[in-house]
């Protein structure tokens, strides 16, 4: 039952890949018809060098000249195969590389469409490994699939026809009992595939275990742990070990039994055909039998290597399904139809009876009702977890609301394009992600053609400045993955730039200045006053001091609002909120 | 790769029993051609039946032993690998945890992984592939060379000219494949890091809807990785067409002076299928050969850059003066400099202090100031660049490293938690705890009250990094984790900035009681105000040393700090 769910799964991976092949279809149609070509000269070199030897019987019994001929004969057909051969290959290649190339481009730009929530489930490593290694495995399954398996075929019925010509009683022998090497490879096959499964399971855990200890290395070593760390490594190292021995020497066996069955198969059309020339009618001749031999081993060779590319295909098919579930996964809800368009957007916030959760199991936030006017700036505080980045998600479109909507002047935020949305919001995150590049590119990030002075004017503004200067090669000092040498709460500083650059109609702060010191946090301040002047902002912060002056300030709890009002009215509540700001300055 | 030698020891005797099994297997194959050559002139052109039973027998014979010889070598062969990758791996991961932190940063957490997964198995099929296959290729290639000259020395000089012109042609290819193999493993980085980039910074991305920007960026590097495995592939596809044009080249050459031999009377019919039969083996072999040479190429490029990970010594450089500091003083800097890599910007400048055992220290300065490198020099994570700082009067240089770390409880930055339970969690800081001692760190670390509404209580499962667990939460099981140590210094490195202001204050008054010297790293003013002594930190210099009241009237910096947080005049004491 189980197998034949896979079997489905396995066809339908195929036909996705038969897909990606259709643009290559003439390739592939040249590629097939080559090596049609390619493998029938192989296979009809033997057959004049057997004729070649029919022509020098014994002493003074040799016809020199007739020889010559087919010597030539021979030489433009390996000429020919030659060429096809390498021609084959080159189209194989461009094939394999090529639809590996656009199963690569598809995966990226389907991501860029995958709603946010799957990507804050999903860890990069998992999407990384679907996308090279899975793709990477698929494509040495399919190369060798393009260049071994059709001409496996065509060698096999190629062969099967030449020997039927020769002589059909010999060829009969060949035909029943080759399939004997298939049939130890399917047996072995079978009893080896759980092996492998244990070797992977084996692997992944170790993976994971190296994943965690290299990564948290530092605290490794602070506790002394490295002995039972690395006792913990050897116990799975050595099962990992155990299984690995046992896959690799089983699948190993399949190899030296197939090709005993091949021996066989090789000294019984020895033994036949030469009674068979004995006989002396004519059936059978000497260079018939050397002919006969050669294509023993080569009917035989293609059965070997089918049997490790089916393996080796599988394995590709299930790195390909793999990638093709990454592919189907079902993107954001399209953007509507009709947009609505507008140039001009003001910032008139408004959350209507607005419910949503991350999962249905547990609620979040529950019929939440808040309005604010365009310029107005307004703070969310609240304990960690209580929702306030939640919020900062549903106003982006992050994540689309349960029930209830959100209106952009008086417009659901779903009737405007989400480039729309998105870009008249700026965006200071506590995640300060940089962009591979210069520190110029990342300031110029959401603005590429802005002048040298609008750069360092932003930079200036978000005292970036000095610390930019400082550095080896200033605003070109190139950033590797993760910003690399900066500290956090330089990294935060060019983030702000960033937005200090193409300051849209609103902006979003989400704990903006959290990894910055108070000292540069109030400089800051001072630039974030003139960058929020008449927009509507949304400010969270886990400093209280950053937003008493807030026009509004929602004090969330479990993901409710449980107090709105400004600094004083709050205070003067006396409720949590009083209380949050009071534990601030612990009475000495 | 030369390095990676050392680890066959153990295996040398499967090392050596592989290839020799696989070279009998081949010497059996190599036999086959005689029979068929006596099955030809004696069997046939003799009449001879006898001769075709026996000879067809002795086929099927040699066929049985091969099978014998070679499952021995695939077993010596795989025990081979996978035993040698084993020891590699577990020495591999020995060594990276014995890396210094300094190295181990310079290395890169991510490559380090990929060195102890990806790399390692393909050493693994190398090795196991090369046992197999490298020597016998070679072996039936040479093989059949001579068997040729004892069939007809005159025809097989043939072989000996064919021979090492398709090994220089092998050998090309190899030479010139093996850098560009090299360069498409770089552009493969540089996808994955436009992959992992990406998708980290999916909200920035998407926020300023620069997602076609991206995709054209990954587009670019995705060709260019095509583009260079394209051409590898233009070049390694040669392999097979040319040396079936060569060996069959010298078919030609071969049929023909043998025609002219048996025609002289001085070769038989039986004799030159025998030699032909030779070619054809040697060409078997080496479309064999040019497809392990390819997992070969791969195989000795990691082999490499495992090796290059061995070769690392596992510390830097250590210089110190054996100068024993004042005994009294539990810790003391003189004159410490540091910089994390040379030629980069001192993160510390001559930072000169002490503090008497039992003493809070409270760190504050800017974000960069050097506060956390500071505390990283503590437990000699990080040896000073100059000076040296002494932990009960001993030069940290001078100690054990266990020593040193044995002494000190730490409460890192960044919360790490491993997966396992919150018990197993807890134990790292003492395998030895019971039940009731963990319930009392717990406790003093503020984080009794959330283990005890989770349903498992300690058994409470942790995934990998915490993930299940909130920011707050996990801090305050790594100070219950620090706290288990019992440590002589505890160092919280601002590890209480998840924690709202009331549960801190708890905290720190339950730490208080403690009898270890603290050294508390903050930014806020109000978790170390009360400290014994406060260190303010300022682009890697100490620019105030002190208690609270001096500093705020001596310590321009502290004071902007203080005020930046204690604004209102209402507010201070």
């Amino acid at each position: 039952m189980k197998k034949k769910v896979h079997l489905k799964e396995s066809v339908k991976t195929f036909g996705t890949v038969l897909r990606y092949l259709k643009i290559y279809r003439i390739h592939f149609i040249v590629s097939l018809l080559f090596t049609a070509i390619s493998v029938a000269l192989t296979l009809y070199v033997p057959i004049l060098v057997g004729r070649a030897i029919d022509l020098a019987i014994a002493k003074g019994l040799v016809d020199l000249e007739k020889i010559g001929k087919i010597l030539l004969t021979i030489l433009i057909s390996i000429l020919i195969t030659g060429l096809l051969q390498w021609l084959v290959g080159v189209l194989n290649n461009r094939m394999t590389y090529g639809i590996v190339r656009n199963i690569r481009h598809r995966a990226f730009v389907r991501i860029q469409e995958f709603p946010v929530s799957y990507i804050d489930a999903h860890p990069t490593g998992e999407v990384v490994s679907k996308i090279i290694t899975d793709v990477d495995q698929f494509a040495d399954g399919l190369l060798l699939g393009f260049t071994q398996f059709f001409s496996g075929v065509i060698t096999i019925i190629g062969t099967l026809l030449f020997m039927l010509l020769i002589s059909p009683p010999v060829a009969l022998i060949v035909v029943l009992v080759t399939p004997l090497s298939l049939f130890v490879a399917a047996f072995i096959a079978k009893r080896t595939f759980s092996m492998f499964k244990l070797q992977s399971e084996f692997r992944a855990k170790q993976t994971s275990l190296i994943d965690e200890m290299i990564g948290g290395k530092k605290v490794v070593a602070a506790f002394g742990r490295e002995e039972e760390v690395q006792k913990e490594f050897d116990e799975i190292n050595e099962k990992l070990e155990n299984a690995s021995l046992r896959a690799t020497f089983f699948s190993s066996i399949t190899n030296p039994s197939t090709r005993f069955v091949n021996s066989f198969v090789y000294a019984l059309v020895a033994f036949v055909g030469a009674l068979l020339c004995l006989g002396g009618s004519g059936v059978m001749t000497v260079g018939m039998l050397s002919s006969f031999l050669s294509y023993a081993t080569q009917y035989t060779k293609p059965f070997n290597e089918i049997s490790g590319v089916v393996t080796e295909l599988q394995n590709a098919l299930a790195c390909a399904s793999r990638v093709f579930a990454l592919i189907e996964e079902p993107t954001q809800t399209p953007d509507k139809e009709n947009p609505v368009t507008t140039d001009e957007i003001k910032g008139n916030v408004e959350f209507s009876n607005v419910s949503f959760s991350y999962t249905s199991d547990r609620p979040l936030i529950e019929n939440f009702d808040f309005k604010s006017v365009e310029g107005q700036h307004v703070a969310i505080v609240g304990p960690t977890g209580c929702g306030k980045t939640t919020l900062i998600n549903l106003l982006m479109r992050f994540y689309d609301v349960d029930e209830g909507e959100i209106l952009l002047d008086g417009e659901n935020i779903q009737n405007y394009t989400r480039q729309k949305l998105r870009t008249s919001y700026g965006m200071v995150l506590q995640d300060t992600w940089l962009s591979e590049g210069t520190i110029r590119d990342n300031i110029a990030f959401g603005k590429p053609d802005a002048t040298e002075e609008e750069i360092v004017a932003a930079a200036k503004a978000a005292h970036a400045h000095s610390f930019i200067r400082r550095l080896p090669q200033g605003y070109d000092t190139p950033l590797s993955e993760d910003g690399g040498m900066l500290s956090q709460g330089q990294k935060q500083l060019l983030c702000i730039a960033r937005v200090m650059l193409c300051l849209p109609e609103m902006l979003i702060l989400d704990e903006a200045t959290s990894s910055i010191d108070t000292r540069t946090e109030i400089r800051i301040q001072k630039a974030f006053a003139t960058m929020m002047h008449g927009r509507t902002s949304f400010i969270v912060a886990h400093r209280l001091s950053t937003i008493k002056d807030a026009d509004v300030i929602l004090v969330m709890k479990d993901g409710n609002v449980i107090e709105q009002g400004n600094h004083d009215t709050l205070l003067q509540k006396n409720g949590f909120y009083a209380t949050l700001y009071q534990s601030q300055f612990v009475k000495e | 790769m030369k390095y990676l030698l050392k680890f066959f020891k153990g295996y040398r005797i499967e090392s050596i029993l592989a290839p020799l099994f696989k070279c009998l297997e081949a010497i059996f194959e190599l036999l086959v051609p005689l029979a068929v050559a006596r099955i030809v002139d004696i069997g046939i052109r003799g009449g001879d039946h006898r001769e075709i039973f026996l000879m067809c027998g002795v086929m099927i014979a040699l066929g049985v032993i091969g099978l014998i010889c070679a499952i021995s070598a695939q077993y010596f062969a795989a025990r081979t690998a996978v035993g040698v990758s084993a020891k590699i791996r577990s020495a591999l991961f020995a060594h990276i945890q014995a890396l210094s932190q300094p190295v181990a940063d310079e290395i890169g957490t991510s490559t380090l992984i990929t060195r102890m997964t990806s790399d390692i198995n393909s050493v693994q099929t190398g090795i196991n592939m090369f046992l197999r296959l490298f020597m016998r290729s070679p072996f039936i290639v040479f093989g059949a060379m001579i068997m040729a000259f004892t069939v007809h020395a005159r025809l097989a000089l043939i072989f000996a000219v064919v021979i090492p012109v398709l090994a220089a042609v092998v050998f090309s290819i190899m030479l010139v494949s093996i850098p560009i193999y090299k360069r498409s493993q770089g552009r493969l980085d540089r996808v994955v890091g436009k992959v992992r980039s990406n998708y980290k910074g999916t909200r920035v991305v998407r926020a300023f809807h620069k997602e076609e920007g991206e995709i054209a960026e990954f587009d670019e590097r995705n060709d260019a990785l095509t583009k260079i495995q394209l051409f590898a592939g233009r070049i390694s596809a040669l392999m097979n067409p040319m040396t079936y044009v060569i060996i069959n080249l010298a078919v030609i050459l071969l049929i023909r002076g043998g025609a002219i031999s048996i025609h002289s009377g001085d070769l038989s019919q039986g004799e030159l299928i025998a030699l032909y039969n030779y070619m054809s083996q040697i060409l078997v072999e080496l479309i064999k050969l040019a497809s392990l040479i390819i997992t070969l190429t791969k195989a000795a490029a990691s082999g490499r850059r495992i090796a290059d990970v061995l070769m690392t010594s596992t510390e830097k450089e250590k210089h110190f003066s054996t100068k024993k500091a004042s005994s009294d003083t539990a810790l003391c800097f003189e004159n410490v400099s540091f910089r994390y890599h040379e030629g980069a910007d001192e993160a510390l400048s001559k930072v000169s202090f002490s503090l008497r055992a039992g003493e809070t220290l409270g760190i504050i300065g800017s974000t960069g100031s050097g506060k956390s490198t500071l505390v990283q020099l503590l437990p000699g994570t990080y040896l000073p660049t100059e000076g040296s700082v002494f932990i009960d009067g001993k030069n940290t240089a001078l100690y054990e490293k266990d020593e040193l770390r044995a002494l000190f409880g730490i409460v890192p930055q960044k919360a790490q938690l491993f997966t396992g339970t919150v018990r197993s969690n807890l134990l790292w800081g003492n395998p030895d705890a019971d039940d009731e001692t963990l319930w009392q760190a717990l406790a003093m670390a503020q984080a009794k009250d959330f283990v005890e509404e989770k349903e498992l209580g300690l058994d409470t499962p942790v995934q990998q990094n915490g993930a299940n667990l909130s920011g707050g939460q996990r801090q305050r099981l790594t100070i219950a984790r620090a706290l288990l140590r019992e440590p002589k210094f505890l160092i919280l490195d601002d590890s209480a900035s998840a924690l709202d202001y009331a549960t801190e204050a708890s905290l720190r008054s339950a730490l208080a009681k403690l009898d270890a010297t603290k050294i508390i790293v903050s930014q806020r003013a109000s978790s170390i105000m009360h400290a014994d002594q406060i260190l303010v930190m300022e682009d890697g210099e100490l620019v105030g040393f002190g208690i609270h009241r001096e500093l705020l009237d001596t310590c321009e910096v502290y004071r902007e700090i203080y005020h930046s947080q204690f604004s209102e005049g209402g507010d201070k004491q």
